[in-house]
């Protein structure tokens, strides 16, 4: 696909990002700088902080230490960061009294947003009839797929998505993988989560694995393999987590 | 009003409209004023005891409505804040979005019956300082509804704490002045009750209301101190200004702790 306008490359800086809940250390000291036109997949065991690390970038978390830079401004103070990024959350919920067509203008209105919408999510999904009942009368498989269309919705130049296909059928989840390859195609940075390692494999160019809070590899999936001498992802992240020390390599290196 | 807050409020207010909650609340009132006025013999005897009324329910109310609408709302809230929206003006948005429609339900409830049963001109400046003391305890309990569910980390335990707080200012207060006065009847005791009326929104909101209705028996011991120093015009107002000290102060702490929470 083209479009008029060509896409500025955003980047993303996270700088020793820490966070703590009570006397749990979620996040130890996280550095990230994810590429444009490239899909970074954050991995780890539960609990290992790849939604707070995620809702840092956001802003929504409000980390004790570190900081975020969208395109050099802090996601932290500057909320007009955010129009840099299209989210899908893991779990919305969304008000059961609004339909989510009543949704869509309000944060249309939020956004101030102007241009030409991306709907694309919305026909492939067949979400049209759907778009003028209540939410409380959608499943939660509906419920994902819009939310899912909200997050592409905007254009942003950066993608944030959350376990993106973990409510989704097979089919709605292909439809979204290959909405995620296009975007990457036309420049996007994607950022995202998932538990279902064959997807990521399929999908991701890059890897960050998370444990215990701190990044344990940071580096491209093929470099990942090649490393490990692992045949799949699975295989990879398992000889990983039997090191103790992260191992010596980066994105940089690999490349 | 900026554009995002406009958005944020119309739907919100359209969401609460939809719900059960608030046409339930305006339904409330405008049953217990329509009974008040058909039982009580008209506005000059109905007002204090819609007075009582509104000043037991507004609270307990605009508390529980907020704290749980709070929780409720908190992912959606999440979702909001991941777009480009600062988030005082969400704040502002949450805090208008609660106290506006409570506010108009209560209105219209309570004025509706009272303007058509006929409000002469000794009883229509009482009518309306009732409906204002009830106005600004919604502004008052909206922003401590959701100090609490701000400063509190689950639902349940907000809603605890939010029915102690009702609790606490609407029933234990007078009652705990009242044995502190009579434990220290020995000293003078007028500048501390003053203060500890100053302490409690809904005792100055009662003074307020009761003050303009001339009904020196339902003033408590506190609100009857209160008249002796300020005198009723003066008093109205010093109650009046110590309200809307009650809604900023909690407003801007709220404001505050929401602005430095996780989602």
């Amino acid at each position: 696909m083209t479009r008029a306008t060509p896409l500025p490359s955003p980047t993303l800086r996270v700088a020793d990002i820490r966070k703590r809940y009570g006397a749990l250390d979620v996040l130890r000291g996280v550095d990230l700088s994810p590429a444009a036109g490239r899909v970074t997949a954050v991995l780890g065991p539960n609990g290992a902080g790849k939604t707070t690390l995620l809702k840092t970038i956001l802003g929504l978390v409000r980390p004790d230490h570190g900081e975020v830079l969208i395109d050099g401004a802090a996601a932290g103070t500057d909320a007009s960061v955010r129009h840099a990024i299209g989210y899908m959350p893991q779990l919305p919920r969304f008000p059961g009294n609004l339909t989510p067509r009543e949704l869509t203008s309000m944060l249309d209105d939020l956004r101030a947003f102007r241009g030409v919408p991306d709907e694309e999510l919305v026909e492939a999904f067949g979400l049209a009839p759907e778009y003028d009942k209540p939410i409380r009368a959608l499943s939660g498989g509906t419920r994902q797929k819009v939310n899912a269309a909200l997050a592409f919705r905007y254009r942003a130049p950066i993608l944030v998505l959350d376990e993106p296909t973990a409510s989704l059928d097979p089919v709605a989840a292909r439809v979204l993988k290959e909405k995620v390859r296009r975007e990457r195609a036309e420049g996007r940075m994607v950022l995202l989560t998932s538990h279902d390692l064959g997807q990521v494999q399929a999908l991701a160019d890059d890897i960050v694995l998370l444990l215990d809070g701190r990044v344990a590899f940071r580096g491209s999936l093929t470099g990942l393999l090649t490393t490990t001498g692992q045949a799949d992802l699975e295989g990879a992240i398992a000889t990983l987590m039997q090191h103790d020390a992260p191992l010596p390599f980066d994105r940089e290196e690999v490349a | 009003m900026s554009a995002t807050l406009r958005a944020i409020l119309a739907h919100t207010i359209r969401n609460q409209l939809r719900g059960r909650a608030v046409p339930g609340y305006a339904a409330f009132f405008f049953a217990a004023t329509t009974g008040l006025l058909q039982f009580g013999g008209g506005p000059t005897r109905t007002l204090p005891s819609l007075a009582s009324v509104i000043l037991l329910v507004v609270p307990l109310v605009t508390l529980v409505i907020g704290t749980v609408g709070f929780y409720d709302g908190r992912e959606f809230t999440e979702l909001l804040l991941s777009h480009p929206v600062s988030r005082t003006r969400l704040f502002m948005a949450h805090y208008l979005g609660l106290v506006l429609p409570l506010g108009a339900a209560f209105a219209v409830g309570t004025g509706l019956p009272l303007v058509t049963a006929g409000l002469d001109s000794a009883t229509w400046a009482p009518a309306l300082l009732t409906v204002a003391g009830g106005l600004l305890l919604t502004g008052v309990f909206g922003a401590l509804a959701i100090l609490v569910a701000t400063s509190v980390g689950t639902a349940a335990r907000g809603l605890a704490t939010a029915l102690l707080v009702w609790l606490g200012l609407t029933v234990l207060y007078d009652g705990v002045v009242l044995m502190g006065a009579q434990a220290f009847s020995a000293y003078p005791l007028e500048r501390p009750l003053l203060a500890a009326m100053l302490l409690n929104p809904v005792d100055l909101a009662r003074v307020m209301v009761l003050m303009a209705l001339d009904a020196p028996a339902l003033l408590g011991y506190t609100g009857a101190v209160f008249q002796d120093f300020f005198g009723t015009a003066a008093g109205a107002l010093v109650a009046a200004g110590s309200l809307a000290l009650w809604i900023g102060v909690p407003v801007a702490l709220a404001a505050r702790r929401f602005r430095r929470m996780d989602f």
